[in-house]
Order: C-alpha cells, then sequence, then structure tokens
C-alpha cells in the first residue's frame, strides 16, 4: 500500500534539484527557494505519511519497493530497491524535517547570492542522494547513496570556488573520503563473494547463521568500518571536517547534522548484526570513538574561530556515537544521532545568523556582549549548546547521552578472547568527554555572548530564518523526552519505535550512574563560568602562540603527517615519471603526434585545385576497380 | 559492315575514357578540360549502345539520348561560366589559378 510512497520520497527532492539545475538563470532566487523547499517539504509530508503507516501498522512491518533489477549473473545479483523499516524510518524523519528546516534557513541566507541556483540544486540533490542511502535494502544501491553525498559535500564545500582555499577544502574533503570509499567498496566485493548477494537481509541472515568464514568476515567488517570512519571523520580521517567550514553556512548545518557524517553511524547501525559477529572489531568501534571523542573535544577546547568549534564539536559527538556503536548500544548511538541532528543544526544555523549579523566575524575573541543586542540569537544559541553539553532534564542531549553511557556501563569489549577490557573504562573517558563538551561551548558561549562588546551590529535577523532556530530550539529542548533512564520516568518510546515488541532491557543501571552524568555537565558550566564567565580579562583574550598550543588549535599535526607520509612521496613518483620516459608516456605521445600528421595530411588533400580533386576521383575509381579486380 | 563484337567495343570506350580523363587531368585550358569531359561521356554512351546491341534492349539507345542531352546541357553550362569569369574581369582560362575551392 505504501511501497510506491518510497521511490516518490526519493523522487521529491531530485525532482527539485533537477529543476533548479536546468531552470538555472530563468528562475528567481525566490523560485528557486520555493522549489527547492517544496522538495524536500513534499518529502517530510510524505516520511511522516510513512511514519504513521508503519507505527500504526505491524510491530515487525516493512515496506518494500523493488524497482528494478541492477544486474544478474551467475551467482549474483543486484537490486535496485528500497526498504522501510524502523531503523531507516528514524534517518528518514531527520533527514528530510531537519533538511528541510536548513532549506527553509537557507532560502533567505543566500538570497542575494549568484549561485543560489547551483546552491539549491546541490542541497537538494544531497537530500535526495541521503535517502537513496538509508533507504537502499541493497548495499550495492546503498553505495550510490554513499557516493552522491559525497559528490554534493564537494560540490557544496567547494561552492565558493573563486577562492582557492575552498576548492583545496573541497579537494580534501573529496579524497579523504575517497579512501574510505575505496575500503567498504573493497569490503561490499568482499561479502559478495562470500555470501554471492548484498541485500542486506540475506547478508544479515548468511552471518547469523554462521555461513560466513570468521576470517572473512572480519576482514569486510574491518573495511566496511574504515568507510564509515572516513565519512564520520574519525580518527584517522578527522581532517576533511573541520576544513568543510569553507563551505556556506546551511551546508555544514546540512553536512554536520542531517546528511553526510551521519552516514557512516548509520551504516554501522544497519549492519550492527555483521559487527556483532566480529567482537575484536567492536572493540575497535569503541576504542576509536572514545579516542576521537576525546582528542576532538580537547581540539575544540583552544579553537578561536566559531565554526571550527562547532565542527571539532561534530567531529568530538561522532566519537560518542561509535562509541555506543561499539558497545553495542546501537539504539543508544541513533537516538544521539538524533538530538545531535537537531541542536547541531540549531547551532550551526544561529552561528550562521550571528555571523552574518557582525558582518562576518568568525572569530570569537572579536566579539562579546552580544546577548543584549541579539537576544533572539542568543536564545538559541544557548538551547544548541545546553543540549550539546546535555544539562540535565531540559535538554534532549541529556537523555541520549544518558543512554549511551548507561549502554557504555554495561559493555563488555572483548579486544581477543582473553583480553577482555570492561565497560567502565569507556565509560568514564565518556563522562570526561562529557566534561569538555560543557567546559568548550560553554566557553564559546561565555566569550561571544557575554562581557564587552567588541563588534557592531547590523541588520536584522530575517523572519524566515527565525522559523527554523525556534523550531529547532524547540526540539533541542523537549525533543529528548521521547527516551528515559528509568530512575527519572520509565519511558522509552524510542527502543519501543525501533524495536517493537521487545522487552525493555532488563539490566539495571544504578541511580547514581544517572547522578553522575547530570552532575558532570554542571560542573563542567561552572568552570566555564569560572574561567570565562566572569570578568577575568587573562582568559577572554586570544590564547597563546605557544607550539603547543598552536598544534592543538589548527589540529594541523595530521595534516602535516599526512603530507610528508603520503602526499610528497606521490608527489616524488608522479616527478619520477616526468623525467623518465616510460612506456604508456610514449604510447599516449605517439598517439598524439599520429593524429597530428594525419590530420595535416587530409588537410593537404583538400588543396582547393579541381584538377587535383579530378585526379583523386580518378585514383579513388582505379583503386576501387583494383579492389574488385583482386578480391 | 561488320558490327562491332561487345570485347572491342568495351575497349574502343575505356581507351576513350582514358584519353578523356587524361585531358581533363593533364590540360590546364578550361575549355580543352570541358572538351576532355565530352569525350569521358562519350565513352560511357557508348558502352550504354554497345550493351544495348548485346542484349537486344532498347534501354541502351534511350540513355546514349540522355547522355547527349546531358552533355550538350553540361557544355552549355560550364561555358557559361567561363564568360561569367571573363565578365567579372578574369580574363584566363587557367584551371589552376582558381583554388578558391578549400574549405
Amino acid at each position: 500500500m505504501a511501497a510506491p510512497f518510497l521511490p516518490l520520497l526519493v523522487l521529491c527532492p531530485l525532482a527539485a534539484s533537477l529543476i533548479v539545475f536546468v531552470s538555472a538563470g530563468r528562475l528567481s532566487a525566490r523560485g528557486v527557494g520555493w522549489v527547492a523547499c517544496g522538495g524536500v517539504g513534499l518529502g517530510a509530508f510524505l516520511s511522516i505519511v510513512l511514519a504513521a503507516g508503519l507505527v500504526s501498522g505491524p510491530q515487525d512491518g516493512v515496506v518494500r519497493a523493488n524497482l528494478w533489477e541492477w544486474m544478474h549473473v551467475t551467482g549474483f545479483s543486484a537490486d535496485i530497491a528500497f526498504m522501510l523499516d524502523r531503523l531507516s524510518l528514524v534517518m528518514i524523519l531527520v533527514v528530510t524535517v531537519v533538511g528541510l528546516l536548513i532549506h527553509v534557513y537557507a532560502a533567505r541566507y543566500m538570497a542575494g547570492d549568484p549561485g543560489i541556483a547551483r546552491f539549491f540544486g546541490c542541497m537538494t540533490l544531497f537530500v535526495a542522494a541521503m535517502l537513496v542511502l538509508v533507504l537502499a535494502s541493497d548495499l550495492l544501491c546503498l553505495f550510490i547513496g554513499w557516493e552522491g553525498v559525497g559528490l554534493c559535500s564537494y560540490l557544496l564545500i567547494g561552492f565558493w570556488y573563486d577562492n582557492p582555499a575552498n576548492t583545496a577544502a573541497a579537494r580534501k574533503a573529496f579524497f579523504m573520503t575517497r579512501i574510505g570509499d575505496t575500503a567498504m567498496l573493497c569490503g561490499l566485493l568482499l561479502l559478495a563473494t562470500v555470501t554471492g548477494t548484498l541485500r542486506i537481509g540475506s547478508v544479515l541472515a548468511a552471518t547469523m547463521a554462521g555461513q560466513v568464514p570468521q576470517p572473512a568476515l572480519a576482514a569486510a567488517a574491518v573495511f566496511v568500518l574504515v568507510g564509515a570512519l572516513a565519512k564520520s571523520a574519525q580518527i584517522p580521517f578527522q581532517t576533511w571536517l573541520p576544513d568543510a567550514m569553507a563551505g556556506p553556512t546551511p551546508t555544514s548545518a546540512l553536512i554536520h547534522a542531517a546528511t553526510m557524517v551521519t552516514a557512516g553511524v548509520y551504516l554501522l547501525a544497519r549492519l550492527h548484526v555483521l559487527f556483532a559477529a566480529v567482537p575484536a572489531v567492536m572493540a575497535l568501534v569503541a576504542v576509536i570513538g572514545t579516542l576521537t571523542l576525546l582528542m576532538a573535544a580537547c581540539t575544540a577546547l583552544v579553537q578561536s574561530d566559531l565554526k571550527r568549534i562547532l565542527a571539532w564539536s561534530t567531529i568530538s559527538q561522532l566519537g560518542y556515537m561509535f562509541l555506543a556503536l561499539g558497545c553495542g548500544a546501537w539504539q543508544a548511538a541513533l537516538f544521539h544521532l538524533m538530538t545531535h541532528a537537531f541542536f547541531k543544526a540549531l547551532l550551526f544555523l544561529a552561528a550562521g545568523a550571528l555571523i552574518m549579523r557582525v558582518d562576518h566575524e568568525q572569530d570569537i575573541f572579536r566579539m562579546g556582549g552580544l546577548r543584549r543586542t541579539l537576544p533572539g540569537i542568543t536564545a538559541a544559541f544557548v538551547a544548541g549548546a545546553s543540549a550539546l553539553a546535555g544539562l540535565p532534564l531540559v535538554t534532549a542531549g541529556f537523555y541520549s547521552k544518558e543512554m549511551i553511557l548507561s549502554g557504555v556501563w554495561h559493555a563488555r569489549l572483548e579486544l581477543t578472547p582473553h583480553i577482555i577490557v570492561s565497560g567502565r573504562i569507556m565509560w568514564g573517558m565518556g563522562l570526561l568527554g562529557a566534561f569538555l563538551t560543557t567546559l568548550y561551548i560553554f566557553r564559546c558561549v561565555f566569550i561571544v555572548f557575554f562581557g564587552d562588546a567588541k563588534t557592531a551590529v547590523t541588520s536584522r535577523t530575517p523572519g524566515l530564518m527565525a522559523v527554523p532556530l525556534a523550531c529547532l530550539s524547540f526540539l533541542s529542548v523537549f525533543g529528548g523526552v521521547i527516551e528515559m533512564p528509568d530512575t527519572i520516568a520509565p519511558v522509552h518510546l524510542f527502543t519501543a519505535l525501533l524495536s517493537p515488541g521487545a522487552p525493555p532491557s532488563p539490566a539495571h543501571e544504578p541511580a547514581w550512574l544517572v547522578l553522575a552524568g547530570a552532575v558532570v555537565p554542571l560542573g563542567g558550566l561552572a568552570v566555564a563560568w569560572v574561567l570565562w564567565g566572569r570578568v577575568s580579562p587573562i582568559m577572554r583574550e586570544m590564547p597563546g602562540q605557544a607550539a603547543i598550543i598552536r598544534l592543538a588549535r589548527t589540529g594541523r599535526g595530521m595534516d602535516v603527517l599526512y603530507d610528508r607520509l603520503l602526499v610528497q612521496p606521490l608527489r616524488l613518483l608522479v616527478w619520477l615519471a616526468h623525467i623518465r620516459k616510460d612506456l604508456l608516456d610514449t604510447v599516449a605521445a605517439r598517439t598524439v603526434m599520429m593524429t597530428r600528421e594525419g590530420s595535416r595530411l587530409l588537410a593537404w588533400v583538400q588543396n582547393g585545385r579541381v584538377r587535383w580533386y579530378a585526379a583523386w576521383v580518378a585514383g579513388g575509381l582505379c583503386a576501387a576497380f583494383a579492389a574488385v579486380m583482386l578480391s | 559492315m561488320p558490327a562491332l563484337s561487345l570485347g572491342e567495343s568495351l575497349f574502343l570506350a575505356s581507351v576513350l575514357f582514358s584519353v578523356g580523363l587524361a585531358g581533363v587531368l593533364v590540360r590546364r585550358n578550361l575549355v580543352f578540360m570541358l572538351m576532355s569531359l565530352d569525350i569521358m561521356l562519350n565513352a560511357t554512351a557508348l558502352l550504354f549502345v554497345a550493351a544495348g546491341a548485346r542484349w537486344h534492349d532498347a534501354s541502351g539507345q534511350v540513355m546514349f539520348l540522355m547522355i547527349l542531352a546531358l552533355a550538350a546541357v553540361e557544355t552549355a553550362v560550364g561555358l557559361a561560366i567561363i564568360l561569367c569569369l571573363h565578365a567579372r574581369g578574369r580574363p584566363t582560362l587557367d584551371a589552376d589559378t582558381g583554388n578558391l575551392l578549400q574549405g
């Protein structure tokens, strides 16, 4: 019944994208905004209809739409097929609803830009590709969406392409995720080889039935993990995301909240059965998540660019999700993904509005005292910051972080059958991460909105931009109450949505676990207030230029390392290939030479003299006769 | 008067055609080139007549009449072109002086 809706859902933003691209220059900026918002809005409407249908339907109901068979060879077949289950339902709601709010905001934010058609074409295409990714029921079909979001992120990060730094950032993002894509493709091919199919259901069933040899399974899991790490900017692929700030702010919001970086988390959640079969890789996921979480939070603590703070914060929050995935708490990871989409979109959009009002100043040390002049933006930003920090009870981030922490507390990480790490160590690190999160985001809040005013405020925030901010503020504050720890209230709507009929988790976390998760952010807030909030002039200045601080702030350590290890040797190879004539070069050069000489010969034939033409005709005649006679 | 056999008329036609072709290729005078073209046309016409006689079919003779008309038209148009060139102030019959045919 609802099956035709699935292709339609993908088609809405795709059609909007095509219309916007094709009509480039003929539609007004307002028209472009309407088409793009309309396409995504229609998608949001359809996903809500689908959600209503799925939730009211049978408990294990799945909507399928097989569009066509892509390829069919002996031993392998692949479909273009969509599937909507509870997991993808959460994702399409996040993608379309948050995406719609970002589009509405962007329609006003980008109104004066000459490239607005190109911008919205890429944005809606981004949403369409993400929908393909989350709806695909075949891993090969999923890969289409996976590459699609990579392409769109490249186009959008390099949107203002007349600045070479922006195109360099776009190229970097594309290449780094491309490394992961290659690894992921290897993983998919390996899975296809050992199971004979890439239908997600069949692959997971084969894994559960133990039909796949363990080494192949482990290798495939590692390959897929590398792909997810690159997309989600985890260690060691984290360097592309801060540079991706080169794109317009709504793009950053879309990449960080609803699309690109969540793809990795979604993929691991989708294949959690496969990963559960390889405990060592699971442990690896948790370790990488924890390391990323702490590293990124420390880096965010010393940044001075507002958007870069938010970028490192995203990396850190994605670390939380990977930590949860590694501990088997994939529902908690998905819950955090959802609340993170709310508050990170809110933070980026508020930051964008803020930056617009202070004449495109992004350095937080040149702002200050803005709470008096920009009360609306202050309220929105503080709501987002509180949710990010996970201030207890009144924010969405608190509940999702609490769910992750309690999941991690009960986990056992099996590095090898003999080395088993208790989840409690990870829990401690997660708590430390929560403390750092509160510290860096309220450092930002106190420096930007409190203290003495340093910048003049221009213009007004347009109403069209205020609406998404208000909606997202509401979601960031109240979006988490659908799932609560038992200690506070036995509300489990989110887990009930994800796995209906399953009994609530029997593990009872001690009450002090929740208390710890509540107290730590408050402690972080207090420390941040002491350090940056009160009038303590030293901390409100630009931090020093000591080598270690500079290294931490730029996060360049990895960049330099990659440059030395990979880029320079490759450059050397290219240089060597230039000075030595190798076979391929020779072939290419000869082809060029032959083409050029041939063209010269043919040009000489056409000399404009009648008698020569007659001679050519006669010669051709003789040749034709000779050919007939001799054959 | 003995009739020519098919082989003999074929031989005569190809000799005539070759002579005409050589004339077109070798002579630079446009009038001579036109005359050589006519010789080539006559060679083909002769071929049609010979073929018609061989298969006792009147189509050969019909085709000869058409070629005759074609040759007359071709000569008329060719001479008209030469006269036009003269009228435009290009007082030469040398074919090699014109090379505006190249693209």
